[in-house]
């Protein structure tokens, strides 16, 4: 079976879009919503989700995605757990690429194999593990092949020409560059500073190339659009769904955040 | 006082290029800190084979630290313990009172020599910190030291001592507010900061090539311990103990006397309310493997693989993860870990204090407590060597605290 990352970037390009890819912490604001927290970000114009994976120790992240993490743990998410919420979300959705981003440990417990295997079952179509580049994915690369998952990879300021080819060679699905030094959320994104880097990238891999960390707003994510074939949007969305009182609520503040994303990133192509 | 080349001999029990202690150790880190870790071991290995870079290190640790440590004869802890001599590895006297100035006297020079201004730790106890401090101020760089909340209260002195030194402490209010969350923020300062910014580890733990590098650093203990054994003795120590929280102490011991097959090396992890409970902070004796802090190593974790919190009533020893080579030890059975609790870390502190009027650190109190114990089963012409890696002056407070005295 086609992988519904591939499938997705395919119809994107053919149509001229950019992929507007949200992360939300899964279980944050609250367990119970986090399935239809996606659904809303679907009908708000997501076209690949990135699903957080809490982890005590998330040591590439900025304060919002610590704190969601924190509460995620404390209401018990976890690993086995998130991977049912993709699984119900498959139900009314076959088609949405679902990434899980998050790091290595719970992996590591979960057992390669048994997280491969029930990850496919469950719907993930791709895993973005920030503390394990492809230098250490040579065990878990065998058993993610084995049920179609693709591996995401990072590629940042700091990467050499060299390395992007060795990045190149293992990724698969689509290329995460990561705007700047620093953890994610902070407010350092100057837009006009990717130009270079993503034209370099380009020239190393002909994978879909998306753009993320400190993209906040309709303007920064319309810029993103124009270089890139992906915007990926994490804290500022998290922040937003922060005090949502009700899961009515909380897909409200979702798609009141996503909808003008969509629509400045169309409108830049237009 | 003539101090050894640390040049001597060849470094045996190297990891691949990768830095892969058998299925330990490892680079998992984001890939931002990629490029910094593949500088720093271009710029270590290059540095680690310049026989001036290593000339400027020995003397440094000749006169800036005070090198060699006696090795001295605990004669009445000997006869209270009634079994095998006990010999203690003086680094207490030490510069900044602990081992930990022998690793960043040798990461600030090689951040110096890479052009670093700015100098970044993480710290537990405060030993690392103020010692991380002490360097920074001699080599004219700002400092910035992580300390948890929780470490903050427990180890004011060294606090305002890193403060005299002209560090910023940075509290860390995350997760437990212990070494393991300074270390999270230590790192998201360095892809932060990387362009100008040396982040000095403070121990064997953490991504390649820390682990080897720290090691190196201070593997300058077991050199000297080794050579004061043959000159003073004649014999090598029938076993080595030392206390292990990410393990710079003890891999510093263990290090030059890996190949002697006879020397037993033992680890002494802090068995905190004891192992049977969840209040300790042993990964080797009582975790699993797992990833954290850039390698693979022993750690604590619940079964959804989230760091658990550790309890210790020593701060250095309080973390849930453990250097990646002392895992490989254990598993090849080259060295042995064991725990010793709270309450029979603080019978030692008295002991040794009282009988030999050596104030020791609560983290150096484990490996006290379980080298009297083992001596105690062992014969008169045999000896224990214990690593008395820091003093106790920092713990003074806490001891009262928990002795319910009001300072």
């Amino acid at each position: 079976m086609k992988n519904r990352i591939d499938s997705r970037f395919e119809a994107l390009a053919a149509a001229g879009r950019t992929a507007l890819i949200p992360f939300v912490t899964a279980g944050d604001p609250d367990p119970a919503w986090t399935v239809s927290v996606l659904h809303a970000l679907v009908d708000s114009g997501a076209d690949v989700l990135e699903l957080g994976v809490p982890f005590s120790d998330p040591s590439a992240d900025g304060p919002v995605i610590q704190a969601a993490s924190e509460r995620a743990i404390s209401r018990g998410v976890n690993l086995r757990r998130v991977l049912e919420y993709v699984r119900e979300f498959r139900r009314k959705d076959s088609e949405t690429p679902v990434v899980l981003m998050g790091y290595l440990n719970p992996i590591e417990r979960y057992g390669y194999a048994d997280f491969a295997q029930d990850a496919a079952g469950s719907g993930v179509d791709g895993i973005l593990m920030v503390d394990c580049p492809p230098e250490e994915m040579e065990n878990l690369r065998g058993d993610l092949d084995d049920h179609g998952i693709f591996p995401i990879c990072l590629v940042a300021p700091t990467t050499t020409e060299a390395r992007m080819d060795a990045i190149a060679a293992q990724a698969r699905g689509y290329l995460y560059y990561v705007s700047f030094k620093g953890i994610t959320g902070a407010n350092r994104l100057e837009e006009s500073s990717l130009v270079d880097p993503v034209r370099i990238l380009r020239s190393h891999s002909k994978l879909p190339l998306a753009v993320g960390f400190g993209i906040k707003s309709p303007e920064s994510a319309s810029a993103v659009a124009g270089l890139a074939d992906g915007v990926v949007i994490g804290s500022a969305l998290i922040a937003a769904l922060e005090g949502a009182d009700s899961e009515q609520d909380a897909c409200a503040r979702a798609a009141n955040f996503l909808a003008p994303i969509r629509e400045a990133m169309d409108n830049s192509h237009s | 006082m003539s101090i050894e080349s640390s040049t001597a001999e060849p470094l045996s029990f190297e990891p691949d290029e990768y830095g892969h202690f058998g299925p330990y150790g490892g680079t998992y880190v984001s890939e931002t800190l990629i490029h910094a870790l593949d500088e720093l071991k271009e710029a270590y290995f290059r540095w680690r084979s310049d026989d001036e870079f290593m000339a400027r290190f020995d003397s440094d640790l000749a006169n800036y630290v005070g090198r060699p440590s006696p090795l001295y004869f605990a004669k009445r802890l000997t006869e209270v313990a009634g079994g095998a001599r006990i010999l203690l590895k003086r680094e207490d006297l030490n510069h900044t009172g602990a081992h930990k100035i022998n690793n960043t006297v040798g990461q600030a020079l090689l951040a110096h020599h890479m052009g670093k201004t700015r100098i970044i730790a993480e710290t537990g106890a405060g030993q690392h910190g103020v010692a991380s401090a002490t360097v920074a101020a001699r080599l004219g760089k700002s400092c910035v030291v992580y300390m948890g909340e929780v470490d903050i209260h427990r180890q004011a002195i060294n606090v305002f001592r890193m403060k005299l030194l002209g560090a910023e402490v940075r509290p860390v209010t995350s997760g437990s507010q212990t070494l393991k969350d300074a270390l999270n923020e230590a790192m998201r300062d360095w892809v932060t900061n990387i362009d100008d910014t040396f982040y000095i580890i403070g121990t064997v733990a953490g991504p390649h090539p820390y682990p080897v590098m720290v090691r190196d650093f201070n593997a300058v203990v077991g050199r000297e311990a080794r050579k004061q054994m043959l000159k003073q003795y004649e014999a090598l120590p029938d076993v080595l103990v030392a206390c292990v929280g990410g393990g710079s102490n003890a891999m510093g011991l263990f290090h030059p006397f890996i190949a002697d097959d006879d020397v037993r090396m033992i680890g002494v992890e802090a068995a905190g309310k004891g192992l049977h409970t969840k209040h300790h902070a042993a990964s080797l004796c009582a975790g699993r493997p797992g990833v954290l802090h850039g390698c693979r190593t022993y750690l604590m974790d619940d079964d959804s693989g989230q760091i658990e919190h550790t309890h210790s009533v020593s701060a250095g020893l309080d973390y849930p993860g453990v250097g990646p080579e002392h895992a490989w030890l254990k598993d090849t059975g080259r060295a042995e870990y064991v725990g010793v609790t709270d309450d029979e870390a603080m019978e030692a502190f008295h002991q040794l204090t009282r009988l030999e009027g050596i104030l020791p650190a609560l983290e150096s109190s484990h490996a006290v407590a379980y080298g009297m114990r083992l001596a105690a089963e062992m014969r008169p012409d045999q000896t224990v060597l214990i690593n008395l890696s820091g003093r106790g002056d920092k713990d003074v407070q806490t001891v009262a605290e928990l002795e319910g005295i009001t300072l």
